[in-house]
């Protein structure tokens, strides 16, 4: 028995809301053969799993849930005439463009003449995080947590702790109220973002500048050590602990694709019209960058349509490209590489992150010695959340010129 | 003639015998030399049992080791140990050979980062003589480069260990366990023994499960061990702890590595090293921390930090990835140098102590040893049987992975659909484990078993449905 060998135009490599906006465009853009493998056995990537509303908003509406988006989005995908297939799990690279996969039917390899990473981002587990003490039963990132109470309806526990305050620290608390949890506190090493006085009422003590030391207990979680940013420990009494947040790209087949990686990202280096180093080779969605919502993840999406159909069209891929790099305490941006051209980030601006809080940042972008842009924006930048650099000072990139630099004045 | 399998769990009394007769031989402690023990029993007609405090085998030093397959290059000539571990390396690399556990021969190299150490190195070859290894030899500081281009700057010369490999610290005591059993042994799990009352004709041991009697006792208690060998007014030696601390690199690392790296051991011990897994991942460590508590398991910050620092030395690229596991375990010291492996005719008891790093290993020459000291000691062990061959799942990640064998997915659908993403586990192999001899009980026993559960992710995608599947399996 061998490999079933076949070929399509366009390969989507994950179904989450980026993947499947991928496909859903390129379909409707006329591209024929147009494929996602997802390795789950439903599509529709993290949404699959969130229970909460707010997906597919605008801001002003409440949105639907995480599932109902998910269903959406693939119904979107195939109903533009795309193949969504799951349960199909890509194995590795036989060339470039070439992927082998396995699934219940058999192991394929399948040629494309342009891949589409679309493989998302997943937390930090506690071991990444370099949390020491013991091994014990009740630790959880948020993916699995929502999983285990909304897909699989398992008993979590009585009392938990969440570490880490972005948005998705949120999601875990709702999650554990759901399952009957009660959050007995939220810690961060990270400043407060605003004063006590104005947390949520309902909410869980917030404890800021607040590192976690340890985990207790052995075969169950009893505690979480915390050291505060001043010194003072103590040990937090509960049975689990939920991971939130610390993203990091699924990026696997990137790798091992030998694409250059972005260092602060960790996700594929790309252009703004999703191009990475290799070419024929797009990336999109949240492995470019973990995590921006699923709003983002699917706009980027049907972003790719364009210059997936333009590549289709001519075979072109730019060479060296000069990269966008930040600096302390800036953690990322994307995209991170000047293409040739005049292709616009989406929404004409550049994503960051910043590992503190920043008051009205003045940032500056400067290339080979030349300032290209100096702005002060206007709102705080937080960690854990995105902010944004307007676009305007591509013009003034020489893509042919040196990295770019954007820091703080 | 195959016997009917018989491991008995948590909640249920031990089971009686025929005739209400005391068991032969029982051993105590499940671990990799309990069941190597067990195992070698199994191939004579007398009634064995093997009990284990907690509810799986291979659960306590046994799991978490540095899963190297010694050549004993480095042993103390002459020593119980040096012939054990030299004469376990060749049973253990042909058993692993015959029933599929994974072991990859990537070699040593012990890296002299001075000139002290550089000078140590001949001293060290000519001990590998001493063992009776001719493999090893010299190499100066160009050739270290060669053949490991992302080592730290300084190496000024290496021994090179052709032969030292790593292996699967898990599928191995299941391998002996499942033998075991399915030749008769009896397995009483969550039997953790209390008190002992010797006596000429059968010692009775109380236990978590009731009393069991036995004419011969066999202890392998690892850890605690020297508490089972005082319960015969011995006070021959102490167990103390040693703990060490590893962290597990993801796989993405493991190109950064091709030889085990060892450290010129001082007399402060052996040290950290850098060794590649059959797993494909990379491991860093162990810490060595004398401790007195014997379930001090848990990684420390100091521990990680000081990892971290001697890693950054021997492989400055290896702390750019990312970590997949932290964990610590205790090898069973007992202040001397050698194992303490001692027959007591008189009382029908053999004392297996001090079984250090080696004892993986050394387990099944430990075996053979310990079952010839009980034919001494009168037991009538009869004519031995071979025992039915097995087979173990395919773990290791250069061996034939079951998601990407074509025939074995078209005879069987589910080997194509993948439930671990990051290890590349199968519902068929899940499946196989919970119907197998010895069942995974937890989340960990399963991962024991596949491999599922153990990537990168830790469970962020996987760990839900799998905790689905165990309480499923432990239903039906």
């Amino acid at each position: 028995m061998t490999r079933r060998e076949r070929s399509v135009d366009v390969l989507v490599v994950g179904a989450g809301p980026a993947g499947l906006g991928a496909a859903a465009a390129l379909a409707a853009s006329g591209v024929r053969r147009v494929e996602v493998l997802e390795r789950e056995q439903t599509a529709g990537g993290i949404p699959r799993h969130c229970h909460h509303k707010g997906f597919g908003s605008r801001r002003t509406s409440g949105g639907i849930s995480g599932p109902e988006y998910a269903r959406r989005s693939a119904a979107a995908a195939t109903g533009a005439g795309a193949v969504l297939r799951t349960g199909i799990t890509v194995t590795g690279w036989a060339g470039p463009r070439i992927l082998d996969t396995t699934g219940p039917g058999g192991l394929e390899r399948i040629t494309a003449r342009t891949v589409v990473l679309a493989t998302g981002a997943r937390e930090r587990p506690r071991s990444a995080r370099l949390v020491p003490g013991t091994r014990p039963a009740g630790v959880y990132t948020t993916g699995e947590l929502q999983q285990a109470v909304h897909l699989h309806h398992q008993h979590i526990g009585s009392r938990a702790v969440i570490v880490g305050d972005e948005p998705v620290a949120d999601a875990a608390a709702g999650t554990l109220r759901a399952a009957g949890v009660e959050v007995v506190a939220r810690v961060t090493d990270r400043p407060p973002v605003r004063p006590a006085a104005l947390e949520p009422l309902h909410s869980a003590p917030l404890l800021t500048r607040t590192a976690v030391t340890a985990l207790t207990g052995r075969p169950r979680l009893t505690g979480v050590a915390v050291r505060h940013e001043d010194g003072r420990t103590t040990t937090l009494p509960c049975d689990t602990v939920v991971f939130t947040g610390d993203w990091i790209p699924e990026h696997e087949l990137a790798r091992r694709a030998g694409l250059p990686l972005d260092a602060g990202t960790r996700g594929p280096a790309h252009d703004a019209a999703y191009r990475t180093g290799e070419p024929g080779v797009f990336a999109v969605g949240n492995v470019l960058h973990g995590v921006e919502s699923a709003g983002t993840a699917a706009a980027e999406g049907r972003a790719l349509a364009v210059p997936v159909l333009r590549h289709l069209a001519t075979g072109d891929w730019p060479a060296d490209r000069p990269a966008v790099a930040v600096a302390a305490p800036l953690e990322w941006i994307t995209p991170n590489l000047i293409g040739p051209g005049d292709d616009r980030p989406l929404g004409d601006r550049f994503i960051l992150r910043t590992g503190r809080s920043l008051t009205a940042p003045l940032l500056v972008v400067r290339q080979d010695g030349v300032e290209l842009h100096r702005r002060r924006l206007l709102r705080p930048a937080r960690p854990g959340r995105p902010f944004h650099l307007p676009a305007g000072w591509l013009d003034r990139a020489d893509p042919h010129g040196g990295t770019v630099h954007v820091s703080l004045d | 003639m195959t016997q009917p399998v018989t491991v008995t769990t948590a909640g249920d009394p031990l089971p009686e015998l025929p005739g209400g007769a005391p068991y032969d031989v029982t051993v105590i402690g499940a671990g990799v030399v309990g069941t190597a023990i067990a195992r070698a029993l199994a191939h004579h007609p007398v009634r064995t049992a093997l009990v284990e405090a907690s509810d799986d085998i291979g659960d306590g030093t046994s799991k978490a080791n540095t899963a190297i397959l010694h050549t004993g290059f480095d042993a103390v000539p002459g020593s119980l140990e040096a012939r054990l571990v030299r004469e376990g390396q060749r049973k253990l690399a042909a058993y692993a050979a015959g029933t599929g556990i994974p072991v990859e021969r990537v070699g040593a190299l012990l890296v002299a980062w001075d000139a002290g150490q550089l000078a140590a190195l001949p001293a060290l070859l000519a001990k590998a003589e001493a063992n009776g290894y001719h493999a090893a030899r010299l190499l100066d500081a160009d050739e270290v480069a060669e053949r490991e281009p992302h080592l730290g700057p300084g190496a000024l010369g290496a021994l090179e260990v052709p032969d030292e490999s790593v292996i699967c610290p898990w599928t191995t005591p299941l391998a002996f366990a499942t033998q075991a059993v399915r030749a008769g042994v009896h397995l009483h799990l969550d039997c953790r023994v209390g008190r002992i009352e010797p006596a000429p004709d059968h010692h009775t041991l109380t236990t978590g499960r009731g009393p069991l009697r036995t004419r011969y006792l066999i202890n392998a208690a690892g850890l605690h061990a020297d508490e089972i060998d005082r319960q015969f007014g011995h006070d021959h030696f102490t167990v103390t702890p040693r703990r060490g601390q590893l962290i597990v690199f993801d796989k993405l690392a493991r190109d950064l590595v091709r030889h085990i790296l060892l450290p010129v051991p001082t007399a402060a011990g052996k040290g950290v090293l850098v060794a590649p897994t059959v797993f494909g991942n990379v491991l860093l460590g162990p810490t060595a921390e004398e401790l007195d508590d014997k379930t001090a398991t848990e990684s420390t910050q100091e521990g990680i930090a000081l990892l971290r620092e001697k890693g950054r030395r021997i492989l400055p690229r290896l702390l750019d990835e990312e970590v997949t596991a932290v964990y610590a375990g205790l090898r069973a010291a007992t202040g001397h140098e050698d194992y303490r492996i001692q027959a007591h005719p008189g009382l029908n008891y053999i004392a297996v102590g001090g079984i250090r790093s080696t004892g993986l290993t050394a387990s099944m020459a430990i075996a053979d040893h310990v079952t010839a000291l009980l034919a001494d000691t009168g037991l009538a062990l009869g004519t031995p049987v071979a025992l039915e061959p097995l087979t173990m799942p395919g773990l290791g990640e250069t061996g034939e992975r079951p998601c990407l064998d074509a025939g074995l997915i078209a005879r069987d659908p589910a080997y194509g659909t993948l439930v671990c993403h990051c290890e590349r586990v199968t519902e068929g192999e899940i499946r196989d484990a919970l119907r197998s001899t010895l069942p995974p009980r937890s989340v960990a026993g399963l991962a024991r078993r596949t491999r599922a559960g153990n990537g990168r992710c830790q469970g962020f995608s996987c760990g839900a449905g799998l905790r689905a599947r165990i309480e499923e399996g432990s239903r039906t």
